[in-house]
């Protein structure tokens, strides 16, 4: 690029407008693919957006950083959604009072199976204890997760990397898996699915029904809530 | 709206000045959902707006991954050195936690069901 054309992608490149809006838009794009795919697993839309959205940095040559500082509005929100978690817990409540033994009793198992089971198997495998710190609190909602991971003496920023990954893994894998196990009701599958694979597994879960994706976003809730209490007992208990 | 994102905004700032001041072990916007859930309790509902709002919000939830997503281009030489406990890690322990969780929320609430009494 050269003269003028030049001078205005430097100036646009270094401010949060165009990294903002093309967050937006590759979105937006994957998720207008994902629509046109039927809804395939595959064609996840945060996969789609995070691997264009790579795609250009690399061809921008741009560094992350830069990026981050633009997109980093979209990132905050993730604060006031883990506080607008309570709106859907609270409309399901009476059904949580009705259900309420099986529900903790699965959430403290599958909290503390997600959490031993991601340590023990990078740490058998060989893993660095900052890797395997870092993967610990994985099924957890970003925010939450990261937050753990500062605590733990992980690494926040790929703890980030490891629950969008496990997100996209369980959105991908879980109607499947769930339903080779004979489960067919929406409201466990919604609950497996949320405790797993968070906010990116219970977008999934809606495209199954309404009732899955709310006991998907309750199991979240949940689980965010159970993974900040076990991860740091847990990672305190290692150390001792 | 605006109200019901303050709102959201003061309760997520409200954890995070009880999380300081406690020292609690758990993150801000955590404590704020807590505080909100049991704030609704009370209540006895949910205003429209927020529930509009925080609807709204949580339909959205995926594209707030997106800028953390693309930070994997940060750890690819990490991610690459230590590709097969991670990939085991993520993979394994997503389809265990996948299975364990279905299985027993199936039994638990099987026995719940036959244990109370049918109409």
């Amino acid at each position: 690029m050269s003269g003028r054309l030049g001078h205005i992608w430097v100036y646009l490149a270094a401010s949060p407008l165009l990294w903002l809006t093309l967050t937006l838009i590759a979105y937006q794009g994957a998720t207008w693919v994902s629509r046109r795919l039927d809804h395939h697993p595959l064609a996840n839309p945060v996969l789609l957006s995070v691997a264009l959205l790579m795609l250009v940095l690399r061809l921008t040559d741009t560094p992350y950083p830069i990026y981050f500082d633009g997109a980093q509005f979209v990132h905050f929100l993730l604060g006031p959604a883990t506080v607008a978690l309570a709106v859907p817990l609270y409309q399901h409540f009476e059904r949580l009072r009705r259900m309420w033994l099986p529900l903790v009793v699965t959430l403290v198992a599958g909290s503390a199976l997600a959490a031993a089971s991601a340590y023990g198997i990078a740490t058998a495998l060989g893993a660095s204890r900052e890797v395997a710190l870092s993967l610990a609190p994985k099924s957890a909602t970003m925010p939450i997760a990261m937050g753990i991971s500062e605590k733990i003496g992980g690494i926040p920023s790929l703890t980030a990397v490891f629950v969008v990954l496990t997100g996209i893994f369980g959105a991908v894998v879980g109607v499947w898996l769930l339903e080779r196990l004979g489960c067919r009701d929406d409201a466990i599958k919604g609950f497996a699915i949320g405790l797993t694979s968070h906010g990116i597994g219970t977008a999934r879960a809606f495209q199954i029904s309404p009732l899955a994706g709310a006991f998907s976003g309750l199991a979240m809730g949940l689980n965010g809530l159970m993974t900040a209490v076990l991860v740091p007992l847990g990672a305190h208990w290692l150390n001792h | 709206m605006l109200g019901a994102l303050t709102l959201l905004l003061l309760f997520q700032l409200a954890g995070e000045v009880l999380v300081q001041a406690l020292a609690l072990p758990v993150p801000g916007p955590v404590v704020g959902m807590a505080l909100l859930l049991t704030m609704l309790v009370l209540r006895g509902g949910v205003p429209q707006p927020l529930s509009d709002t925080a609807n709204g919000v949580l339909s959205h939830l995926s594209i707030l991954f997106v800028p953390g997503g693309v930070g994997v281009m940060l750890y690819l030489p990490r991610l690459r050195e230590e590709w097969l406990p991670i990939v085991a890690s993520l993979v394994l322990g997503t389809l265990l936690t996948l299975t364990a969780t279905a299985l027993v929320l199936r039994a638990l609430h099987r026995r719940q069901q036959d244990k109370e009494p049918r109409p």
